[in-house]
């Protein structure tokens, strides 16, 4: 990963407390797993930002390799990674995503 | 591209010698796949590292040749 693409990926998980790499939009999500996860936020109330993987080539494949995680989407709160759609799907029935929200000072 | 179930039960007992697997062909397209991963291997593991475990024993085929792969991991229960 060029140090350019490495340095663009920390500042943005360091400016956003709840950042969400997906495809697509929040809004307009462009894939079922990036749809899911958004899903799970939007019902928490969780307030969250989020990067279109699909809008920045770099982004999508820099991730992957920074995450040590091959699939999109991927959450990250206070600049550590969570999972992806199974672990956050898994999270959010077992309740563990509200537990790990409120020790990270979040409310939901 | 796609995957068998074999094959991808394959590539998982192999770093996973102990595993008990079960696989589900989720839309019987080859390449939707829903994993269930039991090995001693996992023990205190998060589960973030007990699936990049499994990522990397599939050997870079995560996220190409295979487009999903839903897993469920954990430690054989005393």
């Amino acid at each position: 990963m060029e140090q350019n693409t490495k340095e663009k990926i920390e500042n943005i998980i360091k400016d956003n407390e709840i950042l969400l790499f997906m495809k697509g939009t929040p809004v307009m999500p462009q894939c079922g797993f990036s749809a899911a996860v958004v899903g799970v936020l939007s019902h928490m109330g969780v307030k969250f930002n989020s990067v279109n993987v699909l809008e920045d080539a770099d982004i999508r494949e820099g991730i992957k390799e920074y995450s040590d995680w091959p699939t999109i989407p991927q959450l990250y709160v206070k600049n550590e990674f969570v999972g992806g759609c199974d672990i956050i799907r898994e999270m959010h029935e077992n309740g563990e995503l509200t537990e790990y929200f409120e020790k990270a000072g979040i409310t939901v | 591209m796609a995957m068998t179930a074999l094959e991808i039960e394959e590539l998982i007992l192999k770093t996973f010698p102990d595993a008990k697997i079960t696989i589900d062909d989720l839309r019987g397209d080859g390449d939707h796949y829903a994993a269930q991963i039991i090995s001693e291997k996992f023990k205190g593991k998060t589960r973030v590292q007990q699936h990049q475990m499994v990522y990397n024993a599939m050997d870079g085929k995560m996220g190409k040749e295979l487009h999903a792969l839903a897993l469920n991991t954990s430690a054989p229960k005393d």
